[in-house]
Formats: structure tokens, sequence, C-alpha cells
């Protein structure tokens, strides 16, 4: 353990300030690689380029063979960290792309998932991975998936998605400080929104379980994870000038998802509206509208309405303005849910 | 160094097979000279290991057939390779096996039951892989070959002087995981030993279909060094894994030893060999048997004496004796035990689960 100097993205007061959702990654990243040495990171291309999306830039220069740019093979990059892992290391993988995280699904989902339960709880495998998710930014096929119904789908793993920069930093450390293996969704299309962040915050695992309301409302609730929270706060400001009020809600965690808070929200509103980018079909949608169902149905006014991609690949990228969940959409389903 | 017998009935390989021990049990002073200090206890020793392996196969084999155990692998006739290779390393060298290494294992000092337990039905992995430096069996194949390399870069930041030992099969070494794990080994020059039981078959595939370019020397094409020897040759695998464990642990590059043997059995207790194999194939291979050679050797040596083959035979009762009686004793599995060790800690969502389920069993008592 090394003591931990001030955090390059904090004023001279230690104060908060304000950065991009990706810088707070990557303060995110250099905090916990001073509070633990035994944090590693692992990708293509994160040493000197920095990643494609540069969240690891200028980790190499500071930690050195702590940042390994791998070879180019996902199996491997997993399947190593999980041997790192049981070596006692934590260490920190980066998926490029979405689309690029199936040829490591075996390792994720039959290794990495089962193994502390197959060896009856003896073993921990710390292992974050790190994946850019989602679409909006124009990418070619396979840059612009939303997989995450995948690993909801298998136990062993937490699957968590940031949405705007403070959570992507805090949640970041939570999840490297989890004993548990953590896949951590990144919203691509949001690297580069500011918001005022508080670097100088020690870890906080609550914010790796817990869902959070980022504003109150009383007439509907907006439940929303990753790219879409903006997409959803949006909607509120504009429903409130229409004299409705929204009440958004941050998942953060898809598995396990915080039942406890979605219960509470839907039970105080009574409407909900889920928006994500995946499709639909089987997607977590499906498993936050049962949930809703199964402990508040006397308390619901009307069904609980899906916002989210279409039942078809990712679609070429002039065409994706029309697959995303966007603020019409959302504004169509609370008005369905409203007019119930 | 190569002796038609062994390549004859073996699949394609690569150049000179190492060979200390012939199937007479004729020791080759020659090649053994310089290469290993070949004593009766050394011998002793690894003739037990390989009685005690094949009793305690045996009985799983007959336990499966009882109903006992769900399924067995067998590994009939890859005593020598286990034996030879386990014993070369260091008891805190980190072992990744495969699912049919249970002679390593039990060199290791994993308790029998421990290894039937996934059999069973009673686990999914039942050791603890930290007191036996000896991973838990992998069932997909060579994914276990990336976890080796992996731990292996973890000995490397720790400057540790471990070797990483890799078993894995003529099939698994098919995997993208296994080519991706001898890549990766070499170029992050990860202290790893990757060992291939080339038994000849995967299932009912012949070496044949699985590769057209020699194992050995498909690793030296990713950097590795590799070596062939005869794997039903304790001596020649004992003498070739203790060389290449001592040059990676001095940090020479990575390494792979591919041995050369047979798994005179079937693949399971679920196969019909017959089906794809000649009996005269089976026969061949008997003849090159790894325990039979040890024992000529020993005698022709004066190093052992009836009473000491009746003590090992009489130690190998002793132990099919006691697994067959632990075995039946082992505890049921349960799943409140599946919920608990799903996650580090139980979440809300997990254990409102495993309550349910308790309440509903529970009612029927
Ligand atoms: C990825 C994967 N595919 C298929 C199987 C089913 N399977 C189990 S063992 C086996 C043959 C393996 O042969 P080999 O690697 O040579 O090892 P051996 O069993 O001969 O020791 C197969 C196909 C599996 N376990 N994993």
């Amino acid at each position: 353990m090394t003591a931990a100097a001030t955090p390059a993205g904090k004023d001279a007061e230690g104060k908060a300030t304000t950065t991009t959702l990706g810088r707070a990654l990557n303060e995110g990243l250099r905090q916990a690689m001073r509070d633990e040495e035994r944090v590693v990171l692992l990708g293509e291309d994160i040493a000197s380029l920095g990643g494609v999306f540069r969240v690891t830039d200028g980790l190499a220069a500071e930690f050195g063979d702590r940042v390994v740019d791998t070879p180019l093979a996902e199996s491997g990059i997993i399947g190593t960290a999980i041997g790192l892992a049981l070596r006692g290391y934590r260490p920190v993988c980066e998926i490029q792309f979405d689309g690029f995280v199936y040829p490591a699904f075996d390792q994720i989902v039959s290794q990495l998932a089962k193994m502390r339960a197959r060896s009856r709880g003896l073993l921990r495998l710390p292992v974050t991975i790190r994946i850019p998710v989602g679409g909006g930014i124009g990418a070619v096929e396979h840059h612009s998936e939303s997989n995450e119904a995948y690993f909801c789908h298998t136990a062993g793993l937490r699957v968590v998605a940031c949405g705007h920069p403070q959570d992507a930093y805090d949640m970041l450390r939570a999840a490297i400080a989890c004993d548990d293996p953590v896949i951590f969704y990144e919203p691509k299309r949001r690297y580069w929104d500011r918001a005022e962040v508080d670097l100088g915050r020690p870890v906080d695992s609550g914010t790796l379980g817990r869902a959070r309301v980022l504003r109150e409302g009383s007439d509907v609730t907006v439940a929303a994870y990753g790219p879409t929270v903006a997409v959803a706060l949006n909607a509120a400001e504009i429903a409130a000038a229409e004299g409705r009020s929204l009440e958004v809600l941050d998942l953060r965690s898809l598995s396990p998802l915080d039942a406890t808070e979605l219960r509470r929200s839907a039970s105080k509103t009574g409407r909900v509206v889920v928006v994500h980018e995946a499709p639909v079909n089987v997607g977590l949608g499906a498993e936050i509208a049962a949930t809703v169902m199964e402990h508040c149905f006397y308390d619901l006014e009307a069904p609980v309405e899906r916002v989210g991609g279409y039942n078809v690949p990712y679609p070429p990228a002039r065409a994706e303005g029309d697959y995303l969940p966007d603020l019409d959409r959302v504004l169509d389903a609370v008005d369905r849910v409203c007019a119930s | 160094m190569s002796t038609d017998s062994v390549a004859a009935a073996a699949p394609s390989h690569a150049g000179d097979v190492l060979q200390l021990v012939d199937p007479a049990g004729t020791l080759n002073e020659q090649t053994a000279a310089g290469m290993l200090d070949v004593t009766g206890e050394l011998v002793r020793a690894l003739y037990r290991d390989m009685v005690l392996g094949r009793r305690f196969d045996q009985e799983a084999y007959s336990l499966q057939r009882q109903g006992e155990l769900g399924l067995w692998l067998m590994s009939l006739g890859q005593e020598a390779a286990q034996a030879g290779s386990i014993r070369a390393l260091r008891d805190d060298d980190r072992v990744f096996p495969s699912y049919r290494e249970h002679v390593a294992a039990l060199c290791r000092g994993v308790p029998p039951t421990e290894l039937l337990s996934q059999w069973r039905g009673s686990s999914h992995g039942s050791w603890d892989p930290e007191r036996y430096h000896f991973h838990i069996y992998s069932l997909v194949l060579a994914t276990q070959t990336l976890h080796a390399v992996g731990y292996a870069m973890g000995v490397r930041y720790d400057a540790g002087d471990g070797v990483v030992l890799a078993y894995f099969g003529d099939g698994a070494s098919s995997q993208g995981d296994a080519s991706e794990a001898l890549n990766w080994a070499a170029v992050t020059s990860a202290p790893v030993v990757f060992f291939c039981q080339n038994n000849g078959w995967a299932i009912s595939t012949p070496a044949s279909k699985q590769y057209a370019a020699p194992l050995a020397e498909r690793a030296k094409g990713f950097g590795l060094d590799a070596v062939s020897v005869d794997g039903n040759d304790v001596l020649a695998v004992y003498a070739a894994t203790q060389r290449m464990a001592e040059r990676v642990r001095a940090g020479g590059a990575p390494g792979l030893i591919e041995a050369h043997t047979y798994r005179m059995s079937g693949h399971s207790t679920s196969d019909d060999p017959r089906r794809y194999r000649e009996d005269a194939e089976l026969a061949r291979w008997k003849a090159h048997d790894p325990v039979e050679r040890v024992r000529l050797l020993l005698t022709a040596r004066g190093w052992a004496d009836e009473d000491y083959f009746a003590t090992v035979a009489s130690d190998a009762e002793e132990l099919a004796v006691r697994t067959r009686r632990e075995c039946r004793a082992l505890p049921e599995p349960s799943l409140s035990d599946t919920f608990r060790n799903t996650l580090c800690e139980e979440t809300e969502a997990l254990r409102r689960e495993r309550e349910g389920f308790e309440t509903f069993k529970e009612s029927f008592l």
C-alpha cells in the first residue's frame, strides 16, 4: 500500500472539480492503484496509448509494468486475470469494445463466475472487467452493443453500469475493492460528459449494489442505467415543464438489482417506465417489470412500459438515431402509463 | 533416443522422443548420464506412486459401476506421465490440472474422497487449491492453461521462484485457449511449463484428426522450449520435467513437454472404446505398460525384493478400502451452501431466494 497523493483532478483546497466521465474513471483507476499495489491492469493498447478511449491515460507512466499491453486475445485477458486473482492480485481488465467480449464469454461465465461456488467459497476472484458499452457515437458494427443481459443471467457475477462522472469514479473504485468479479459497464457516449466530481472520496462499497434516485418525482418512475440515465433526466426536465413529475431512478447495479429501491419508488408513483438501449426481448427491462409486478401489483396504476432497442441487430450508424431510446420515445411511454 | 516401438504406436510426434527405460526395464545409461541420478530410492518412490494411483483409479471405476459415482474419467496407463511430472516439481510449485490427473493429485496429498466428490455429485471441486498447490479440476477444455499463465505472471510480479505447471490433453490443444496460453506465456516469459498428456485420443477422435503439426513443434513456433518424451517411461518424464522446471525457474523461456502415452481404458465410464479403436492397438500399448517396466528395472537392479512389492500392493489395497469407505460417507451437498457461496457476501436477493427455498423445503418435514 502506498500513501495516497493528491488526486490530479482535485483543486488546491481538495474540493470537487469539474471533469469528464472518462477522466473520472482514469482518476478512479489511479487512486485504486495508489491505494493497493496488487491492482494490475490488463488490456489491449492500454499502456502507451492509454486505451482507445484514453481511460488508462498516463497510468503506465506512473505504474510501469502494472499496466499490461496484452496480446490481442480476449479469452486470454480474462483467463490470465483469473490466474492473477488466484495468486492474490486484483486485475482490472479492459475489453476494447462491447462487441469484442464474446471471445471471452466462456472464461467469464463458466470460469470466473463459477469458481467461488465450485470451490465452496474457498476462492475469491476479485476481477473487474471494464466494458465500454452502447451506441450513439456513430461507430461501425460490433462497437455499439448492449450485452448486459448475458452477464446478468449468470450467477456469480456482479454487473454494474455507471451513468455519470461521480458514479464513474466511486463505482469503479468500489468494483476494484470488491472481492467478487464485477462487469463494469462504461457508457461510451457519455465519456465526454462533464460534471462536478469529488475525487477525494473514500471507497464506498454501497455505490455498487444500490440504485439511486437522481430526481424525485410523484407521477412516474423512470428507471434507467448507463447511457440512458441522461435521457431519463432530460425527459424529466421536459415533463416537468408540462406539469408532470417524473422520478428518475439510476439503477447502477444491474445484478443484483436493487429491488428495495425499485419497489419503494414504484409503490410511490404507481407508474413505471424502464429505459435501456439493449433489445427489449428478454432484456433487463423484463426483469424489472416482473419485479415491480410481483411486489407492487396493487400499487400500480398502469402496466410497466419498456423503452429499449428493437429486436434487431444493432443497425448501421446512420439509423441508430431511430433505434436508440430517445426523449420522444421516453415521453411517449410516459404518456401511455399516465393515460391508463 | 527414439524407440521405434513407441513411435509406431504413438501418433505423430516431434523429432526425438526421450526415453530412459525401455519396455523391458533396461535403463539407457548413456542417455541418463548427466540428466538424472537414477537411484533405487527414486525409482521405488515413483513405482509406489504409480501402483497406488492405478489401484485408486480402479477402485473409482468400480464405485462408478456400482452406482456410487455418476461418472469417472479413468487414468489407467497414464500413471508415469503424471507421477513423473508432479514429482519433478517442488511441492510449492502451483499446478493447474485438467480432469484426469488423479495420480498427480494423490501425489500432492489430495485426499481420495475429495477427488471423488466431484464425480459423485457432492461438489464441483472439493479440495483447497492453496493447501495442495493444486487447483481444482477444469472441465471446459484448456481453460486452465490460461489460468496457469496468469498465475505465473503473478509469481513473476512477486519475484517468486515458483514454477507453474498446466496439464492438458491432445484434444484440448485444439482449443483457442491453448493457443492463446502458449503465445501469451511466450511473450510474457511467464514461468510456466505446459504438460500435454498425449494419450492418442480425445474421446473417439484420434490425435491424427486433431492436428497436423506435432504439438512440440507448434510450441516451438510460439517461442517456447519444447520436448517430446515417452510418457510411459516415468524416469524420462521425471528427468524432462525436472530439467524444464529448473530452466524456467532460473528465468528461461516457458516450456512445453509432450508426453506420448495412452489411456488403456475408455475415455470415461460412459465411453465404449471398442467402437473406435482396434484391439491390436490396445495390445501394443499394454506391452508398454508404465508400471511393469519399472517393476522389471527394480528387480533387475536388485533395488526391490518380493517383500517390497508385497508391501506396496497391500498399501494399495488399504487405499482402495479406505477410498470405498470414505466415498460412501461423503456428505450430501446442501443447496443452501451454494446460495451462500455464489458471491463473497450473500446479497439481499440471494438471501431472500435461499430463505424461500428453505421455507418451502421445511414445509414438507
Ligand atoms: C470446450 C469443451 N468441449 C468439449 C468437451 C467434452 N469433452 C470432454 S473430454 C473431451 C476429450 C478431450 O480429449 P483430450 O484433451 O485429449 O484429453 P483426454 O480426455 O484424452 O485426457 C471432450 C471432447 C469439453 N469438456 N470441453
